[in-house]
C-alpha cells in the first residue's frame, strides 16, 4: 500500500463531497435533523406538563407530595386547586394535563397503613403525553413515598430501609414510562448513525461506476485496499462528526446524564462508524447503481436497527429465533454499550462482550470489504 | 532487463471474449511495434473496446495471451499498469474536479515525483493548450479539451505504451489537428501508441492498421500495403443525383464496389480502360448523361468496402 496513492484518493474523495452540496448536506444535515426529530418525538414532552393538584387533605404530609410535585422539572406551571369545581373547570378547559388529587385522609391511611392512596385523573386526548405524565407522577410519588416510607419505619422504631432507598434509585431510572427519553435518546443516536454512515459509503464506489470514471481508475496502480481506504476515510471523518453531533445533543439538548468514560465513548463509537461505513461500502461495491446501492442501503439496515437492535424493543422480550437474529445486528451492541456508557458509567471490563462483538464485526466487514472490489470490468 | 529493439511492445496472441451469447472478440492476434502508432479500425460493435480493454489488463480475456514487453497482461495486470496509459472511449475522468486536480490525481497515483508532475503537466498543459484552463473544472470543457486532459492525465506518468479508444470522436477538426501534433511527438520520443477510430482519414495517419469487423482483424497491413492489395481500380464518378448513379451501376459487369461518398460516387472495377466506356454508356442508358469518370487512389474506406462489401462496412 502507498500513502501516497491513499492519500491522493482520500484527497479526491474530499474534494467531490465538498462539490456536491447533496451528498455534503446528507452526510451532515440528515443526522441533525434526525436526531432532532426522533429525540424531540421521543422526548419534547418529557418537560413541562402542566399538572393541576387538588389537595384535599392540607396537612403537613400531604403539602410535601404537593412540594414534590411543584419542584419536579417534569412538570410546569404547577396549580393547587382548592374545589371540586375548579378540577372540573381545568379539565374542561384543558389548562391542565391531569390533576392529582389528595384525599381527605390521606396523612390518617398513611400512617396507619405505610401507604397512601393518590387519585388522578387525566386527560386522555393526547394519550402519549398522558401516559407519560402519569409516569411521571407515578415517579414522584413513587419518590415521597419512598421518604415517608423511611420516615414512617423509623417512627414505629424498625429498620430503616437503608437498602431499599438505594435500591429505588435504578428502578425509577430504569421505568420504561417515567425516563424512556434516558433509556431511548442514546439508542437514536446509534439508529441514526447505523442509518446515516451506510448510505453515505454506498454510494462511494457505484458513483464511479456510474459516471464512468471507473474504467480509467482501475487501469492505474492504484490497489483495491487503497481504493477502500481512501474512499472511507473522508466519511469516517464525516461519520465522527455526525457522532459527535448527536451525542452531544442527548447530553446537553436531551439531558440524558453522561456517567461513563469519554474514552472508552469515544473508541466504541469509531468502531461502530467503521462498521456501518464498511456495510455501506460493500453495498456499493456489490451494487453499480448510485440509487439502487442507497436504496439497498436503507432497507438493509432500516428494518434491522429499528426493530432488532432494542433501541425501543427490549431484546429479551422477543421470541427466542428473533433473538437470535438480533445477535447478527452490529447496532444492538452499540445500543447496549451506549447505554451502558450514559447511564451507568459501564467500564470497557463491564462492556467486553458487546465491544468484542463490535470488534469482530468491524475486523470481519473491513475484510471482507478490502477483498470485495476487484479491478476489472467482469 | 533487456529487451531486443525489434521485439513488439505489444503481442495479443488468440484473444477472446465474450458477453453472454455476444463474441465480442473471437480470435484476434496483433503485433504493435515499438514506437508505432497502431491503429485499429472497424465499424461499430467490432470488437475495438473489447480488445483495448483487455490490453489495458481492466476487462480478462476468455482465452488468449497478451504480452507487454515481457509482461503477461492476462496474468499481472498490475504489473503493466505502470507501463501503459489507457483512454476509455467514454470520458473517464473526474467532472467535478478541475483540470489541475485531475493531473494531481493522476500523477499521484503513478507516484510520480512532484518535480516532474510540474515540470510534465506544464509542457503537456502548454502543448494542449489547455494551460490557461488549470482551475476549470473538467465537466466544463469542451469536448475536445476534455480528451486532451485525458491525453495529458494518461502521459503525465510516461507511459512506453499509450491505448487511446477513439480519442478524438466528437472532437472539432482543430481540436484533432492539435491531437495528432501530441500523438507524433510522443511516437517521435519512443512512445507506442495502440488508437481505435471510426474517422478514416485519421486511420491514414497511422503507420499501421488493423481492420476489424465482427470481432475479427480482418487484415493487418500499413494504409498503403492496404490500398496496394486491393484488387481492382478506383474511379470516382460524378453525375446528377449520386444516389442515382449508385443505384443504376448495382450488378453491372465488372463492377467490383460502390460506396456514396458526398457528391460522388467510388466505384471499384476490374480494368478501368475497359470498364469506363462500358458503364458510361450503362448511365447515359439510364438517363444520366455526361458522367465524369476519374481515376483516384483509394481511401482506407474503400478498401473496407473491398474487404467486406458495402453492407457490412456501412
Ligand atoms: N460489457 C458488455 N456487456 C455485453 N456486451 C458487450 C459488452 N461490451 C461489449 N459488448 C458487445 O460486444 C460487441 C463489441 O463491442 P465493442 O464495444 O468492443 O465494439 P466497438 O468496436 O468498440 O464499438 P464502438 O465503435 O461502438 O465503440 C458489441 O456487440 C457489444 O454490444
Ligand atoms: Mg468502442
Amino acid at each position: 500500500m502507498s500513502p501516497r496513492r491513499l492519500f491522493a484518493m482520500a484527497f479526491k474523495e474530499m474534494l467531490q463531497i465538498w462539490r456536491d452540496p447533496h451528498s455534503l448536506a446528507i452526510a451532515l444535515l440528515m443526522p441533525m435533523m434526525q436526531m432532532v426529530l426522533l429525540g424531540y418525538g421521543i422526548s419534547l414532552d418529557i418537560r413541562g406538563v402542566p399538572l393541576c393538584i387538588y389537595d384535599q387533605e392540607r396537612s403537613q404530609t400531604s403539602r410535601a407530595l404537593v412540594q414534590r410535585f411543584v419542584a419536579s422539572d417534569w412538570f410546569t406551571g404547577v396549580r393547587v386547586l382548592d374545589s371540586d369545581r375548579a378540577v372540573r373547570e381545568v379539565m374542561d378547559n384543558g389548562d391542565c394535563a391531569g390533576v392529582v388529587t389528595i384525599p381527605v385522609d390521606f396523612s390518617r391511611v398513611f400512617t396507619t397503613t405505610g401507604s397512601g392512596p393518590v387519585q388522578a385523573v387525566f386527560d386522555a386526548t393526547d394519550s402519549n403525553t398522558t401516559n407519560i405524565a402519569i409516569g411521571y407522577a407515578q415517579g414522584v410519588v413513587a419518590l415521597t413515598t419512598a421518604d415517608f416510607e423511611m420516615r414512617w419505619a423509623q417512627a414505629h422504631g424498625l429498620l430503616p430501609r437503608t437498602v431499599g432507598a438505594v435500591d429505588f434509585q435504578p428502578r425509577v431510572w430504569f421505568n420504561e414510562g417515567l425516563e424512556s427519553s434516558y433509556f431511548i435518546i442514546p439508542g437514536v443516536v446509534a439508529v441514526i448513525l447505523a442509518l446515516v454512515g451506510a448510505q453515505l459509503t454506498s454510494l462511494t464506489i457505484s458513483r464511479e461506476w456510474e459516471r464512468g470514471t471507473m474504467e480509467q481508475l482501475i487501469s492505474t496502480p492504484v490497489t483495491a485496499l487503497e481504493v477502500m481506504l481512501g474512499k472511507i476515510v473522508p466519511y469516517f471523518l464525516i461519520g465522527l462528526f455526525d457522532a459527535i453531533f448527536c451525542l452531544l445533543a442527548a447530553i446537553f439538548w436531551f439531558h440524558v446524564p453522561f456517567r461513563g468514560s469519554i474514552v472508552l465513548l469515544a473508541l466504541t463509537t469509531a468502531l461502530f462508524t467503521v462498521v456501518v461505513l464498511g456495510i455501506g461500502y460493500l453495498l456499493s461495491v456489490r451494487i453499480r447503481s448510485q440509487l439502487g446501492a442507497s436504496q439497498i442501503a436503507l432497507i438493509l439496515t432500516l428494518l434491522p436497527t429499528t426493530m432488532l437492535s432494542g433501541y425501543t424493543f427490549p431484546i429479551d422480550q422477543m421470541p427466542a429465533p428473533i433473538r437470535a437474529v438480533s445477535l447478527l445486528v452490529y447496532a444492538r451492541y452499540y445500543v447496549t454499550i451506549l447505554r451502558a456508557v450514559f447511564l451507568k458509567g459501564s467500564s470497557a471490563l463491564d462492556l467486553l462482550g458487546p465491544i468484542l462483538a463490535l470488534a469482530l464485526y468491524a475486523l470481519a466487514i473491513v475484510w471482507i470489504a478490502a477483498r470485495a472490489f476487484r479491478k476489472s470490468l467482469d | 532487463m533487456t529487451v531486443p529493439p525489434d521485439d513488439p511492445a505489444i503481442r495479443a496472441q488468440g484473444l477472446v471474449r465474450s458477453f453472454g451469447p455476444v463474441q465480442a472478440v473471437r480470435g484476434v492476434s496483433l503485433e504493435v511495434r515499438r514506437g508505432e502508432i497502431f491503429g485499429l479500425v472497424g465499424p461499430d460493435g467490432a470488437g475495438k473496446t473489447t480488445i483495448m480493454r483487455m490490453l489495458a489488463g481492466v476487462l480478462r480475456p476468455d482465452a488468449g495471451e497478451i504480452d507487454l514487453g515481457g509482461i503477461d497482461v492476462v496474468a499481472e495486470p498490475e504489473r503493466a499498469r505502470a507501463e501503459l496509459s489507457y483512454m476509455p472511449q467514454r470520458f473517464g475522468l473526474y467532472e467535478d474536479l478541475t483540470v489541475g486536480e485531475n493531473i494531481f490525481f493522476y500523477g499521484e497515483l503513478f507516484r510520480v515525483p512532484h518535480a516532474q508532475r510540474r515540470a510534465r503537466s506544464g509542457q503537456l498543459l502548454e502543448a494542449a493548450g489547455l494551460a490557461p484552463f488549470r482551475r476549470r473544472l473538467a465537466g466544463q470543457l469542451s469536448g475536445g479539451m476534455k480528451q486532451k486532459l485525458g491525453l495529458v492525465c494518461a502521459l503525465i506518468h510516461t507511459p512506453r505504451v499509450l491505448l487511446l479508444d477513439e480519442p478524438t470522436t466528437g472532437v472539432d477538426p482543430v481540436s484533432r489537428r492539435e491531437f495528432w501534433a501530441i500523438l507524433y511527438d510522443l511516437r517521435d520520443s519512443g512512445v507506442t501508441i495502440l488508437l481505435s477510430t471510426a474517422y478514416m482519414d485519421e486511420a491514414e495517419r497511422c503507420s499501421r492498421l488493423a481492420l476489424l469487423h465482427a470481432g475479427l482483424v480482418r487484415t493487418c497491413d500499413t494504409p498503403s500495403g492496404l490500398k496496394r492489395a486491393m484488387a481492382g481500380a478506383l474511379v470516382a464518378v460524378v453525375a446528377g443525383d449520386p444516389r442515382a448513379v449508385h443505384a443504376a451501376l448495382a450488378g453491372a459487369p465488372g463492377v467490383l464496389g460502390r460506396l456514396l461518398m458526398g457528391d460522388r460516387v467510388h466505384v471499384r472495377v476490374d480494368d478501368s480502360d475497359r470498364r469506363v466506356p462500358e458503364l458510361r454508356a450503362l448511365l447515359a442508358g439510364r438517363g444520366i448523361a455526361d458522367a465524369a469518370f476519374t481515376a483516384i487512389e483509394p481511401g482506407i474506406e474503400d478498401v473496407f468496402v473491398a474487404l467486406l462489401g458495402p453492407e457490412e462496412a456501412a
